[in-house]
Protein backbone atom coordinates (compact mmCIF):
# COMPACT_ATOMS: atom_id res chain seq x y z
CA UNK A 1 0.00 0.00 0.00
CA UNK A 2 1.57 3.29 -1.00
CA UNK A 3 1.38 6.61 0.74
CA UNK A 4 -1.66 8.02 -1.07
CA UNK A 5 -3.68 4.88 -0.42
CA UNK A 6 -2.76 4.93 3.23
CA UNK A 7 -3.72 8.59 3.49
CA UNK A 8 -7.04 7.85 1.84
CA UNK A 9 -7.61 5.00 4.28
CA UNK A 10 -6.90 7.25 7.26
CA UNK A 11 -9.21 9.91 5.80
CA UNK A 12 -11.96 7.33 5.64
CA UNK A 13 -11.35 6.44 9.28
CA UNK A 14 -11.51 10.14 10.18
CA UNK A 15 -14.77 10.75 8.33
CA UNK A 16 -16.75 8.16 10.26
CA UNK A 17 -19.54 9.21 12.67
CA UNK A 18 -19.60 12.99 12.67
CA UNK A 19 -20.89 14.36 16.01
CA UNK A 20 -24.14 16.32 16.43
CA UNK A 21 -23.75 20.08 16.85
CA UNK A 22 -25.47 21.13 20.11
CA UNK A 23 -28.52 23.35 19.62
CA UNK A 24 -27.52 26.04 22.09
CA UNK A 25 -24.08 26.50 20.57
CA UNK A 26 -24.81 29.83 18.90
CA UNK A 27 -26.21 31.48 22.05
CA UNK A 28 -23.26 30.21 24.05
CA UNK A 29 -20.80 31.55 21.49
CA UNK A 30 -22.53 34.93 21.41
CA UNK A 31 -22.49 35.14 25.20
CA UNK A 32 -18.82 34.29 25.53
CA UNK A 33 -17.75 36.30 22.50
CA UNK A 34 -19.73 39.33 23.66
CA UNK A 35 -18.11 39.11 27.07
CA UNK A 36 -14.67 38.93 25.48
CA UNK A 37 -15.43 41.99 23.34
CA UNK A 38 -16.74 43.98 26.30
CA UNK A 39 -13.68 43.10 28.37
CA UNK A 40 -11.35 44.17 25.60
CA UNK A 41 -13.18 47.45 25.19
CA UNK A 42 -13.04 48.08 28.93
CA UNK A 43 -9.33 47.27 29.09
CA UNK A 44 -8.61 49.60 26.17
CA UNK A 45 -10.59 52.37 27.84
CA UNK A 46 -8.70 51.95 31.11
CA UNK A 47 -5.37 52.05 29.29
CA UNK A 48 -6.25 55.26 27.46
CA UNK A 49 -7.50 56.80 30.71
CA UNK A 50 -4.24 55.95 32.45
CA UNK A 51 -2.24 57.39 29.58
CA UNK A 52 -4.26 60.59 29.73
CA UNK A 53 -3.87 60.85 33.52
CA UNK A 54 -0.11 60.34 33.22
CA UNK A 55 0.12 63.07 30.58
CA UNK A 56 -1.84 65.51 32.75
CA UNK A 57 0.25 64.70 35.81
CA UNK A 58 3.47 65.23 33.88
CA UNK A 59 2.30 68.58 32.50
CA UNK A 60 1.28 69.84 35.93
CA UNK A 61 4.56 68.70 37.46
CA UNK A 62 6.59 70.34 34.69
CA UNK A 63 4.73 73.63 34.98
CA UNK A 64 5.15 73.82 38.77
CA UNK A 65 8.75 72.58 39.08
CA UNK A 66 10.09 74.07 35.81
CA UNK A 67 13.04 71.70 35.54
CA UNK A 68 14.46 73.58 32.53
CA UNK A 69 15.20 76.75 34.57
CA UNK A 70 18.79 76.86 35.80
CA UNK A 71 18.82 76.76 39.60
CA UNK A 72 20.48 79.75 41.36
CA UNK A 73 24.16 79.14 42.01
CA UNK A 74 25.10 78.20 45.54
CA UNK A 75 28.87 77.89 45.22
CA UNK A 76 29.89 81.56 44.80
CA UNK A 77 29.82 83.49 48.07
CA UNK A 78 27.63 86.58 47.99
CA UNK A 79 29.54 89.72 47.16
CA UNK A 80 29.06 92.29 49.89
CA UNK A 81 30.89 95.32 51.34
CA UNK A 82 32.64 96.14 48.10
CA UNK B 1 -25.51 57.67 11.94
CA UNK B 2 -26.58 55.49 14.84
CA UNK B 3 -29.10 53.72 12.63
CA UNK B 4 -26.42 52.99 10.10
CA UNK B 5 -24.21 51.61 12.84
CA UNK B 6 -27.08 49.43 14.08
CA UNK B 7 -27.83 48.04 10.63
CA UNK B 8 -24.12 47.41 10.14
CA UNK B 9 -24.04 45.46 13.42
CA UNK B 10 -27.12 43.46 12.42
CA UNK B 11 -25.49 42.58 9.11
CA UNK B 12 -22.38 41.45 10.89
CA UNK B 13 -24.41 39.34 13.30
CA UNK B 14 -26.17 37.68 10.35
CA UNK B 15 -22.84 37.00 8.68
CA UNK B 16 -21.48 35.48 11.84
CA UNK B 17 -24.57 33.34 12.33
CA UNK B 18 -24.23 32.03 8.79
CA UNK B 19 -20.57 31.31 9.42
CA UNK B 20 -21.35 29.37 12.60
CA UNK B 21 -24.10 27.41 10.88
CA UNK B 22 -21.70 26.45 8.12
CA UNK B 23 -18.53 25.79 10.07
CA UNK B 24 -19.68 24.40 13.42
CA UNK B 25 -20.25 20.83 12.25
CA UNK B 26 -16.87 20.44 10.64
CA UNK B 27 -15.01 22.16 13.46
CA UNK B 28 -16.83 20.07 16.07
CA UNK B 29 -15.88 16.92 14.23
CA UNK B 30 -12.25 18.06 14.15
CA UNK B 31 -12.37 18.92 17.85
CA UNK B 32 -13.90 15.56 18.72
CA UNK B 33 -11.17 13.79 16.78
CA UNK B 34 -8.57 15.84 18.65
CA UNK B 35 -9.89 15.09 22.10
CA UNK B 36 -10.55 11.44 21.09
CA UNK B 37 -13.96 11.51 22.72
CA UNK B 38 -16.98 9.52 21.60
CA UNK B 39 -19.08 11.44 19.02
CA UNK B 40 -22.13 11.56 21.29
CA UNK B 41 -20.33 12.42 24.56
CA UNK B 42 -17.84 15.14 23.81
CA UNK B 43 -17.89 17.90 26.45
CA UNK B 44 -14.23 18.80 25.92
CA UNK B 45 -14.65 19.13 22.17
CA UNK B 46 -17.76 21.26 22.61
CA UNK B 47 -15.93 23.53 25.01
CA UNK B 48 -13.03 23.89 22.57
CA UNK B 49 -15.44 24.67 19.75
CA UNK B 50 -17.33 27.27 21.80
CA UNK B 51 -14.09 28.99 22.79
CA UNK B 52 -12.77 29.00 19.23
CA UNK B 53 -16.01 30.42 17.81
CA UNK B 54 -16.25 33.01 20.60
CA UNK B 55 -12.71 34.10 19.79
CA UNK B 56 -13.67 34.40 16.12
CA UNK B 57 -16.72 36.44 17.11
CA UNK B 58 -14.59 38.79 19.18
CA UNK B 59 -12.25 39.54 16.27
CA UNK B 60 -14.92 39.33 13.56
CA UNK B 61 -14.77 43.06 12.73
CA UNK B 62 -10.96 42.99 12.45
CA UNK B 63 -10.73 40.10 10.00
CA UNK B 64 -10.59 42.29 6.85
CA UNK B 65 -10.82 39.60 4.22
CA UNK B 66 -8.99 36.96 6.24
CA UNK B 67 -10.73 33.59 6.30
CA UNK B 68 -12.70 33.28 9.57
CA UNK B 69 -12.69 29.50 9.29
CA UNK B 70 -8.91 29.52 9.17
CA UNK B 71 -8.81 31.75 12.23
CA UNK B 72 -11.16 29.52 14.20
CA UNK B 73 -9.22 26.40 13.22
CA UNK B 74 -5.93 27.98 14.24
CA UNK B 75 -7.33 28.98 17.60
CA UNK B 76 -8.79 25.51 18.12
CA UNK B 77 -5.47 23.83 17.33
CA UNK B 78 -3.29 26.09 19.46
CA UNK B 79 -5.73 25.99 22.34
CA UNK B 80 -5.81 22.21 22.26
CA UNK B 81 -2.01 22.04 22.12
CA UNK B 82 -1.77 24.34 25.14
CA UNK B 83 -4.33 22.36 27.14
CA UNK B 84 -2.53 19.12 26.39
CA UNK B 85 0.74 20.64 27.53
CA UNK B 86 -0.76 21.80 30.82
CA UNK B 87 -2.46 18.47 31.42
CA UNK B 88 0.70 16.60 30.64
CA UNK B 89 2.68 18.55 33.20
CA UNK B 90 -0.10 18.50 35.80
CA UNK B 91 -1.60 15.02 35.59
CA UNK B 92 0.85 12.81 33.81
CA UNK B 93 -0.23 9.71 31.96
CA UNK B 94 -2.36 7.93 34.52
CA UNK B 95 -5.63 8.63 32.77
CA UNK B 96 -7.95 6.05 31.21
CA UNK B 97 -7.81 5.71 27.43
CA UNK B 98 -10.52 7.80 25.76
CA UNK B 99 -13.02 5.99 23.52
CA UNK B 100 -12.64 7.99 20.29
CA UNK B 101 -11.40 6.95 16.86
CA UNK B 102 -7.88 8.33 17.27
CA UNK B 103 -7.36 7.16 20.83
CA UNK B 104 -4.39 4.98 19.83
CA UNK B 105 -2.41 8.09 18.93
CA UNK B 106 -0.70 10.60 21.19
CA UNK B 107 -2.24 14.09 21.37
CA UNK B 108 0.48 15.53 19.12
CA UNK B 109 -0.05 12.83 16.51
CA UNK B 110 -3.79 13.46 16.65
CA UNK B 111 -3.25 17.18 16.18
CA UNK B 112 -1.06 16.67 13.15
CA UNK B 113 -3.27 13.97 11.62
CA UNK B 114 -6.37 16.13 12.00
CA UNK B 115 -4.69 19.22 10.58
CA UNK B 116 -3.02 17.43 7.69
CA UNK B 117 -5.56 14.80 6.64
CA UNK B 118 -8.94 15.91 7.98
CA UNK B 119 -8.52 19.65 7.43
CA UNK B 120 -6.08 19.39 4.54
CA UNK B 121 -3.68 22.03 5.88
CA UNK B 122 -0.37 22.12 4.02
CA UNK B 123 2.64 20.64 5.77
CA UNK B 124 4.47 23.96 6.07
CA UNK B 125 1.42 25.72 7.48
CA UNK B 126 0.82 23.00 10.04
CA UNK B 127 4.49 23.16 11.00
CA UNK B 128 4.34 26.93 11.41
CA UNK B 129 1.15 26.66 13.44
CA UNK B 130 2.66 24.15 15.85
CA UNK B 131 6.15 25.63 15.92
CA UNK B 132 7.83 22.48 14.58
CA UNK B 133 10.11 21.90 11.58
CA UNK B 134 8.26 20.62 8.50
CA UNK B 135 10.30 17.41 8.40
CA UNK B 136 9.26 16.59 11.93
CA UNK B 137 5.60 17.13 11.04
CA UNK B 138 6.04 14.80 8.11
CA UNK B 139 7.71 12.15 10.26
CA UNK B 140 5.02 12.34 12.95
CA UNK B 141 2.31 12.18 10.30
CA UNK B 142 3.86 9.08 8.73
CA UNK B 143 4.18 7.39 12.08
CA UNK B 144 0.57 8.15 12.94
CA UNK B 145 -0.65 6.84 9.59
CA UNK B 146 1.28 3.63 10.17
CA UNK B 147 -0.20 3.26 13.65
CA UNK B 148 -3.70 3.79 12.31
CA UNK B 149 -3.45 1.45 9.34
CA UNK B 150 -1.54 -1.25 11.24
CA UNK B 151 -2.78 -0.93 14.81
CA UNK B 152 -0.51 -2.53 17.41
CA UNK B 153 -1.75 -5.97 18.44
CA UNK B 154 -2.07 -5.47 22.19
CA UNK B 155 -4.27 -2.38 21.98
CA UNK B 156 -6.52 -3.20 19.04
CA UNK B 157 -9.87 -2.98 20.91
CA UNK B 158 -9.38 0.78 21.19
CA UNK B 159 -9.79 1.21 17.45
CA UNK B 160 -13.46 0.96 16.67
CA UNK B 161 -15.16 0.67 13.34
CA UNK B 162 -14.25 -1.50 10.38
CA UNK B 163 -10.63 -2.19 9.59
CA UNK B 164 -9.88 -0.32 6.43
CA UNK B 165 -7.91 -1.58 3.48
CA UNK B 166 -5.95 -4.64 4.59
CA UNK B 167 -2.45 -4.55 3.21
Amino acid sequence: MNRTEREAAVRRILDQTPPQVPADLYEDVLRRGGRMLRRRTAARRVLWLMLFAAAVAFTVWALTVRPWVEPPSQTTPPLSGW
Amino acid sequence: MRERQASHDAGRAREFEAFVAGAAGRLLHAATLLTAEAPDANPRARRLLTLALAHTYACWHRLRGEDPYDRARQYLATRYAREVWHQHTALGRGRPRPPGTLAVLTPQERLIIVLRLYEGVAEEQAAALLGLPAERVRAICDRAITTLTHPPRESTPAVRGPKVAPS
